[in-house]
This record gives structure tokens, sequence and C-alpha cells, in this order.
């Protein structure tokens, strides 16, 4: 029943992205052009930073995922279907992991493209370790897309919610920030330092178990009014 | 305020605008919280009756609940599944009741505002809920088309379901209704069994 | 909350801070800063009061989102504006220290950071509470909460960071002698704050009085 209805939303979600592809290309495309201004603004002797490159990354995911986030609600403002969602026999949480596994996908998506063209602008070894660099990108993307899911699905009704959403966003995903950006350098280096991502890994995966069970909890009391 | 509702009872709220019959539509349909009291739903409050009194309960809201993007079809059959239900015995009867069989495959965001307003009503009723809860639900149809849902909503308190309806088109209300309530300002004013006459019973009450 | 006890209360806190000054003036000098070590007897109790003030409007923030209890929402808020307002004189009080004492204006250890971090998303919760709109209370409700439980993991993320690229700590350790003034301070400001927060507290009630005064009044 939970799963069944989760399923449901992110079916629905994605029939309606595949009518237009709205979201996903305009994300891919702003996503790209963070990158190119981040690699211009973080210049050392004409040529972009190596070690910015890490940073850079995180940073482009963070704010176009951002941005995802906003519209994928705002499709959903338009006839207050959110709230028909909260309408249907099935626990309320259910919603919040549909929209949850969209916007996963959606941000997944957007660094299958960031990703190559970090590694190609910067001349990183992003693929030195493939595996672990997945596991710690699907790890603090989950991190980041289950708190913002919850916040912008709160934020729905107030006016200022573009702007509401990356200040309370940010700061409380600063660890997955962390985390991601010292684990991404740990792979970058020379010989990557494989123990040390690990243990990056381990702490989104812990900050990812924890704040998904507040989200889940919280979802209901802050969809009711 | 406090009021019971039953089946077979066509209850209408009216008041202006900004009254609170959106919220206590709101609150019926356990979407709103009630900063006291309680709502009841036979013996229980909506915490204690679980998940599967939401299937019980049908709204037609004022915002309509229905995704622009996608065809009538495939709104109805997302509804449908959300409430677990066999789409495909569903809803190509409910398109041909709101009288758009033809217009099936084309996006809701091209259709006028009566149009989308008969498909959230069949869009509400799909999954023959017990508790019918509509908010404005004669907006943006002609007098025909008004009286077609009216005439509905007589069939269905019939039938033995609870109607609560929420308007400001006092013309319509009347005749309708088999109760009244008046809300103004967050109060109810009154609680009487309707008959005609509302307007003038309005106007006392309410002043315009 | 405490009615009889504000006005004595009051009257021990404003003794104590009149008596502070030479209550730290006769505190021993740290060896190596001398004088300028002293602005620690108001920048340590400054972030034991915000830190406190954090921690109860988490948990009324919890309570308010588990029992609807509209007066645990007036404590949170209460207490995360105090929160705020405490943070801010240990930011600035710590830079000028660090200047002082250590040359450098800032450093991305594990407490300046979670310190930081946190000053932020409680002035997010004062911005949600005014540009917030219908529902604002819970939204600031949750994002105390969020702030609250985030602690740990900022401070074990950032102090790994650390220790990857080590630099000097900043945390001082207290000579002998001292205990007396620090524990002083703390004392004076924690009543400080219990007395903001009482009227802070009022303040939040008779706003929430006077909107339901004008809510229920006859048309």
């Amino acid at each position: 029943m939970f799963l069944r209805v989760a399923l449901l939303v992110l079916k629905k979600d994605v029939a309606i992205e595949a009518k237009s592809f709205e979201i996903i290309t305009t994300t891919l495309f702003f996503a790209a052009s963070c990158i190119l201004v981040f690699s211009f603004a973080f210049v050392k002797e004409g040529a972009p930073v190596q070690d910015a490159a890490s940073g850079i990354l995180w940073i482009a995911i963070a704010f176009s995922g951002t941005l995802a986030l906003g519209r994928t609600f705002e499709r959903e403002r338009y006839g207050e279907t959110l709230r028909a969602l909260l309408l249907a026999p099935a626990p309320r949480p259910a919603i919040y992991v549909g929209k949850l596994l969209g916007m996963v996908f959606v941000m997944v998506t957007t660094e299958v493209l960031l990703v190559p063209m970090v590694a190609l602008l910067f001349q990183a070894p992003l693929f030195s370790r493939p595996l672990l660099l997945v596991a710690l990108l699907l790890a603090g993307t989950i991190g980041f897309a289950s708190v913002g899911t919850l916040f912008a699905a709160m934020l729905v009704r107030a006016r200022t919610r573009d702007i509401m959403l990356p200040i309370l966003l940010y700061p409380v995903t600063v660890p997955v920030m962390i985390a991601g950006v010292q684990g991404t350098s740990a792979l970058l280096m020379s010989t990557p330092d494989e123990a040390l991502a690990t243990m990056w890994i381990g702490i989104v995966t812990s900050f990812d178990v924890v704040f998904i069970t507040f989200c889940l909890w919280l979802f209901e009391p802050l969809m009711t009014e | 305020m406090s009021f019971a509702v039953g089946a077979g009872e066509i209850l209408g709220l009216l008041g202006p605008n900004g009254a609170g019959k959106s919220t206590i539509i709101g609150m019926m349909a356990t979407l709103v919280a009630p900063s006291s009291g309680a709502v009841r739903y036979g013996a229980s409050t909506a915490a204690e009756a679980g998940v599967e009194l939401r299937g019980r309960i049908g709204l037609l809201a004022h915002e309509l609940h229905l995704y622009p993007e996608l065809t009538a079809r495939e709104n109805l059959e997302f509804f449908a599944r959300l409430h677990g239900l066999r789409p495909s015995d569903l809803v190509d009867p409910a398109l041909a009741v709101a009288g758009l069989s033809d217009r099936a495959d084309d996006v809701v965001s091209g259709f006028s505002r009566g149009m989308r307003q008969r498909l959230a009503l069949e869009r509400a009723l799909l999954h023959g809920p017990r508790l019918i809860l509509l908010d404005e639900p004669f907006t943006g149809l002609d007098d025909r088309a008004a009286g077609v849902v009216a005439d509905r909503l007589r069939r269905l308190a019939a039938d033995g379901r609870i109607v609560v309806l929420a308007t400001h088109d006092l013309d319509l209300a009347d005749g309708l209704v088999t109760r009244v309530g008046i809300v103004r300002e967050g109060r109810l004013l009154t609680d009487e069994p309707g008959s005609t006459g509302l307007r003038a019973r309005y106007r006392a009450l309410v002043g315009h | 909350m405490k009615g009889q006890y504000f006005l004595p209360l009051f009257a021990l806190t404003t003794a104590m801070f009149a008596a502070a000054p030479f209550v730290i003036a006769n505190a021993p000098y740290e060896s190596t800063m001398l004088l300028v070590q002293k602005i620690f007897y108001f920048h340590v109790p400054s972030w034991f009061v915000m830190f406190s003030a954090i921690f109860i409007s988490g948990i009324y923030s919890v309570i308010y989102l588990v029992k609807g209890d509209r007066k645990a929402d007036q404590i949170a808020a209460a207490a995360a504006e105090i929160a705020v307002i405490f943070g801010v004189m240990g930011l600035v009080t710590g830079p000028l220290w660090g200047r002082k004492a250590w040359g450098v204006w800032w450093q991305w250890d594990a407490k300046l950071t979670m310190a930081l971090l946190l000053e932020m998303i409680f002035l997010g919760y004062q911005l949600v509470r005014r540009y917030g709109g219908p529902g604002s209370d819970k939204m600031s409700a949750a994002l105390a909460v969020f702030g609250m439980v985030n602690v740990p993991f900022v401070y074990w993320s950032v102090n790994i960071w650390r220790t990857v690229h080590p630099k000097t700590s900043v945390v001082p350790t207290l000579g002998p002698g001292m205990f007396g003034a620090f524990w002083f301070s703390v004392l004076s400001f924690m009543l400080l704050f219990s007395l903001l927060l009482t009227l802070r507290l009022r303040l939040e009630r008779q706003r929430a009085v006077l909107d339901e005064l004008y809510l229920a009044e006859e048309p």
C-alpha cells in the first residue's frame, strides 16, 4: 500500500515530465552553465584550479537540485493537486517518498551529465574508482533531496517559496556538502584514498537514515494546516 | 461552531467570501487540523479512524485538483489508482457523465473552466465516497450544467450519502439544500432546515 | 512560568552583572594572552546560552509538532530569538578575541563552523516566521528540529575535515583561579537567559491573545 502509492506518484510525475521533458532539460543546461561559470570564477594562472573540481561539482548539484525542487512542486501548486494527493486513502508519507524518488531521479540524471563534464574540464580522474563515486553521489543526492523535498513541500503555499527554499535548505544540508566534496576530493587524489572516501560515504549514509526518518515523520504534520 | 450532518442530508454552508467556509470544508476533509475541538466521523476522529477514512471522503475544491499536463482520461485513471481502484470500470462512465468522452484524450490545460469543473466533480465522486464535500461547485457552469449537478447531488443524498456544499450562490442553493448553515467571520450564525426563501433569511442575518 | 520569582531574580541578575567587572578584574591573568583573554568571560557564557536556547527551541518544536500545543510553539519561538541574539554576541566576541590572541579573525574548526551554521539556521527560523505565510509556525518548528538534530553531524563532519587538514585548535584551557569567575559569568548569563525568555514568552503570549481577540471580534 505504502510502496504502491509512492510508485504511483512517481509514475505520474514521470508521465507528466515525459510530455515535455521541461524540468530535466532545463535543469541539465542550468547545471552545465553553473559548471562553466564556476570554472571561470576559480581560475589560477589562466586555467581552472584543479582542486576546485569536487567543490564545483557539488555546488552545481546543489544549485540545480534546488531549482528542480522548486519547479517540481510548482507543478503540484497549479491545481493544488498536492492536497488531492493528501486525500488518498494511504499513509501520507508515501506521497513524500514518491516525490523524493522523482527528485533523486532528476538529480541523478543531471549528475550523469555533470560528472563527465567536470572530469573533462578539469582533467580530473573521476572514474578511477567508479563504484565509490557512484555510492557517494547517490548517498549525497538522497540526503540533499530528502530534506529538500520536505522543505519544498511545506513551502508550496508560501509566497516567498522560491528564495526561502535555499535559505532553509543549504545550512541544514551542510554535512552532506562537506562529506560530498571531501569524499570526491579523496577520490581525485593521485592515489585515491579509498578508506577516507568510504568513511565519508558512511557519514552521509547515516545522515540520510536520520533525516529521512525525521522527514517521514514530519511530512504529515507539516502538510496539514 | 458545532454541528452534525447525517446521511441523506444536503448541508449548505453559505456566507460571504472569507467567512471560513473553505476552512470548514478543509477540516472535514482532514486537510486542516482544528486549533481546538475535533471533527468526528461516526464516533471516531480522523486519527482514530485511520487511513481508509479518506477513501470514503470526496472533495471538490475550488482549485479543482486536476493536473493540467495530463489528459482527462489520465487524470481520472491516476486518481482511480490512487484510491486502489481499477480504472477500466470507472473512467469511461465518468467521462460520459461529465460529457467529455470526445475530449478524453486532450490535455486538461486546454479545457474551459466549465469543462474542468465537470471533470473535477467526476474525479471527486470516482471512488464512490460517502461524505461528499463541495467548495463552490457551480463556478463556471451555465444554468443547464448547474442544474445537472444539482440533480446529481439530490440523487446522491437520496442514495444515503452526506453532502456538504459551500457556496456564495444563494439562488442555486435555494431549493437544493435540506439544511442551511450561515457562516460569517468564522462563526456559524444559524443552522436550520433548508427551504425556500434563502436569500431573505441570508440577508437578514448577514446584511447584504 | 515564573510569577513571583521574576523580581527577585531580576534583582539578583542585576547585582551579579554589576559585580561582574570586579569579579572578572580580580580573576588571574592567563599566561599568554593576558588582558585580552578576559573577553572569554563573555564569549563562552554566550555560547552556553545559545546552545541551551537551541535545545529548548528544538525540543519544544518537537512537542508542538507532536501535540499541536500552541504554548510549546511560543516557547520555541521565544527561545529561537534568544539563540540568535546570543549567537551574534558569541560570533562577535569570538573573532575579536581570535584576532588579538591568535592573529586570525576566523577558523573553520568544528565549534566555530557549527556555531555559524546554527546561527544561520535560527536566523532562517526568524525569516520563516516573518515571511513564510500560512503555516509558518510549523515550518519553523521543523527547521528548529532539523537544526538541533544536525548538531552532531556538523560537528562530526567538520572535525574529520579538520583532522585531515590540521590547524591549531581554538579551545583555551582554564587555568586555576579562573573557575570562580568563569562559573560566576556562566550563572549570570543563564539567569539573564531565563529572564529574557520569560519576558519574550510573555510578549508572545500577549500577541497570541491579541490575535484571538481580533479574530473573535463581533462584526
